[in-house]
């Protein structure tokens, strides 16, 4: 253990204030993504509690809590955030409020945002008073990101921004969106890119949702018709957007591997999926393939789940994740990908079902969860783009 | 406790790494191998070895030992698997010392473990009978005479049997093959008439001997545990070697990865290292990434060792067939990326390949512990 004596002050300080201030509907796990708390002008509190949580949490600076106070943090150390980690696990909490601004923008924005950026973007993302997306992806720029064409150009103290992003997952129920644009020659590929902050209320934003073979519509094309955009939103400087985008991208991969895990405890073990499809007499079950290929998904999540502490130990550490992140992110989309298969398999003729009778609410997940997870590989870069950092940054192979 | 390596453990590793550079390179495996050594090891190299402290890592201090725990133990066991150190490593500084640990009398402990910490003696667990690993397949009987117990039954797969000193022979006093119930473990020494042992020569060159047990004489005071209730000594005594010996094959596999690594950035062809190529490059990366996978599961449980966790059989099954599938995979695709080379016996990547096939199959391999952890799951 490596908690001093303070720290064990702190950690029955919050303890004591967790018990006191989190709602006992909160300490339920979450039933579905339906729960979670996403913040912005459209929030959605499915439970009244939700909203509560949020604030009281926000009040204390503890749903960014190694932000800066006056950015809407708590100013804690990594290590005592990690304390009020296992204490809000340590009580079953929900996480009262999940953001791409807090996972990705903040960390960005914390080391290369203006001070005037900081303190006016990251206070009400640290609230969940504003939603953001990610505008990267482009009809002609998405593994090869650095071929991004939507144009921002300089006119007097204002933006003007031209193009179409696409794939902009929930940009439909955002308030801003931070984006990569061209803000130099096309030419320079690379070197011409900026880092900048778009509100999406604008005149000239058009949102169109885009519907997923899994039948829903999170995401958008987003089209801007010479909007204008102040100078100042502009993160670093022109050509720094690229180093900026990339950096975010390895917060993105952490993230999305730590969330990674968060779906197999919350939903129905696969043995009991199993027992309940495959028949359930006591003992070994008898179609021994499947129970095989049950067998090495839930074996390969113990080994992720234990990459993914290692990983976030040596962060902790003070040793940056760097392009490891992709192996993270790899490997568990992956192992999602198949274990969102194995379901349907284990379900037989009852993963089949589309909509209507003869199908419970849960079977008609499981076959949309799985169509939905074919994204998992593509979303936050293919695994093949990963394969390639991880070859070029990792291990040293030649280009 | 976390997971990191700390600065102890990382002087214990260098302290590893360069004796097993200097006194047990790979060609040390090969001077062996063709020299047609009749013990298979050098124990003069072992002797330098426990001079260090690292046959007794796990040994209490009272007797000689390190007293250090599984996750130091773990570390200077990869080291012997990067260099496919020959030694009594995993007869006896894990299978022999464990088990004494677990099961031993006061006196047997004050016998025995000096004596292995300091390099003397050599033990050696004779327990598997069938083609494969399973633990409670045991056919050997212990019946119970006027003059004490007789052992009758034969085993394979008995690591460093033919130079050990004594063995911990598993032999069944009640019950029916399969049984969990009714196994006693014996401490028996070589010498014991009617035990026999033949040497056999595996493909991976390192130790074992098939024994045969011929009415050999054991008394109520040579029983490692309680009468009949071995499996009390065993379950956690194989659960501890499938750690280590998968802490040894993650050593081995890194190191056949990191020379495969080596071989993509030189070999050239076309005009361009191969490492170049995309179809080769993923295939390493994907490589990385099951090494990392594997090297996190065996940390895990180590710790879950020195922490006594509950879940250490579950994390047992899954590092023992994590780090054997790998093994095999990382040493296949080894052979296969370096080439015509890679199928010659110059090079040492086939040395490798050979080890991870007995590795694999030692304890278990990847198909026994998903069934185990199935079971152990409820499905
Ligand atoms: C569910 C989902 C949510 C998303 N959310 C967002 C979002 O919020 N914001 C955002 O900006 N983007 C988002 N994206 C976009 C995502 O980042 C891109 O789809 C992704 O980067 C791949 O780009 P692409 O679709 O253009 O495929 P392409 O780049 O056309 O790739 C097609 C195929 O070619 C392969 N390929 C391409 N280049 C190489 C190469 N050099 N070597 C080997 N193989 C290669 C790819 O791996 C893939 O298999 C989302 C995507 C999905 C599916």
């Amino acid at each position: 253990m490596r908690i001093a004596e303070p720290d064990g002050h702190l950690r029955q300080h919050l303890r004591h204030w967790l018990e006191e201030n989190c709602p006992p509907a909160m300490r339920m796990p979450m039933a579905g993504e339906e729960d979670e708390v996403w913040g912005g002008t459209r929030a959605v509190f499915k439970h009244p509690d939700s909203r509560l949580w949020l604030e009281r949490m926000a009040s204390r600076g503890f749903t960014a809590p190694t932000w800066p106070v006056e950015c809407g943090g708590a100013g804690l150390s990594p290590a005592q955030a990690n304390i009020l980690e296992e204490e809000l696990r340590h009580l079953g909490c929900r996480p009262p409020l999940h953001s791409l601004g807090l996972w990705m923008l903040g960390p960005v924005l914390l080391r290369f945002g203006s001070e005037a950026q900081k303190r006016r973007h990251l206070p009400p993302i640290a609230r969940g008073a504003l939603r953001w997306c990610q505008g990267y992806s482009e009809p002609e720029a998405g593994s090869d990101l650095a071929g991004v064409r939507t144009r921002a150009v300089l006119d007097g103290d204002h933006y003007i921004v031209s193009g179409q992003k696409t794939w902009t997952s929930h940009a439909a129920v955002s308030d801003w969106m931070f984006c990569l644009v061209r803000t130099g020659a096309e030419s320079a590929r690379h070197e011409g890119l900026g880092f900048l902050l778009v509100d999406l209320s604008s005149p000239g934003v058009d949102i169109r949702p885009i519907r997923l073979i899994s039948g829903e519509s999170p995401f958008c094309e987003t089209f801007f018709d010479d909007v204008r955009v102040p100078a100042e939103n502009l993160v670093g400087q022109p050509g720094q957007g690229w180093k900026i985008a990339m950096s975010l991208l390895e917060h993105e991969r952490a993230w999305i591997s730590r969330l990674g895990d968060a779906d197999f405890t919350r939903e129905e073990p696969l043995a009991v999926l199993a027992r309940r499809y495959l028949g359930d007499e006591p003992g070994p079950l008898r179609d021994a393939v499947q129970r095989d290929r049950m067998a090495q998904v839930d074996m390969d999540r113990l080994c992720n789940a234990s990459a993914v502490r290692l990983a976030v130990e040596s962060m902790e550490a003070g040793h940056a994740l760097g392009p490891e992140s992709s192996v993270l992110k790899l490997q568990a989309m992956e192992l999602r990908q198949r274990w969102r298969e194995l379901k349907v398999e284990l379900a037989g003729f009852q993963g089949l079902g589309w909509e209507g009778p003869g199908f419970s609410a849960e079977e008609l997940r499981i076959t949309r969860d799985w169509l939905r997870s074919r994204a998992h590989s593509i979303e936050g870069g293919t695994s093949e783009i990963h394969l390639n950092i991880i070859a070029k940054r990792v291990l040293g192979l030649p280009d | 406790m976390g997971l990191l390596e700390t600065t102890e453990q990382e002087s214990l590793r260098e302290t590893a790494r360069r004796f097993m550079r200097e006194r047990m390179p790979l060609s040390h495996l090969r001077q062996l191998r063709d020299g047609r050594s009749s013990d298979g090891l050098s124990r003069e190299v072992w002797r330098e070895l426990a001079a260090l402290g690292l046959a007794g890592i796990t040994i209490p201090s009272r007797h000689g030992g390190m007293g250090l725990g599984w996750t130091e133990l773990g570390v200077v066991l990869e080291e012997c698997g990067r260099t496919l150190a020959p030694s009594p490593m995993m007869s006896t500084g894990v299978l022999g010392t464990t088990a004494l640990i677990l099961g031993g009398a006061p006196a047997q402990l004050r016998e025995w473990l000096p004596l292995i910490a300091s390099g003397e003696k050599l033990l050696s667990l004779a327990h598997d009978e069938g083609s494969r690993h399973a633990p409670y397949d045991v056919g050997t009987r212990a019946s119970l005479g006027p003059d004490g117990y007789r052992l009758q039954g034969e085993k394979v797969l008995v690591l460093d049997g033919h130079i050990a000193d004594a063995f911990i022979v598993v032999s069944r006093t009640s019950g029916s093959l399969g049984d969990r119930e009714g196994l006693t473990l014996f401490l028996v020494p070589a010498q014991a008439s009617g035990l026999h042992v033949t040497r056999t020569l595996l493909v991976d060159s390192r130790n074992a001997a098939r024994v045969r047990l011929d009415d050999v004489l054991a008394t109520p005071r040579d029983i490692l545990g309680t009468l009949d209730r071995g499996a009390e000594v065993l379950d956690p005594l194989l659960d501890r070697a499938r750690v280590a010996l998968s802490a040894e094959m993650l050593g081995s596999l890194s190191e056949v990865f990191e020379r495969t690594l080596a071989q993509l950035k030189t070999r050239r062809q076309f005009g361009a290292p191969i490492g170049s190529f995309q179809a080769l490059k993923h295939r390493a990366a994907r490589l990385h990434c099951e090494v990392t996978r594997t090297r996190a599961i065996v940390t895990e449980a180590q710790h879950a060792l020195d922490e006594d966790r509950a879940t250490v059989p579950l994390l047992a099954s899954a590092t023992k067939a994590k780090a054997s599938d790998t093994f095999l995979h990382v040493a296949n695709e080894a052979v296969q990326l370096h080439g015509g080379m890679g199928v010659t016996d110059a090079c040492d990547i086939g040395l490798f390949l050979k080890r991870a096939r007995v590795a694999a199959m030692t304890f278990g391999d990847g198909a026994f512990h998903r069934d185990r952890f199935a079971r152990l799951r409820g499905y």
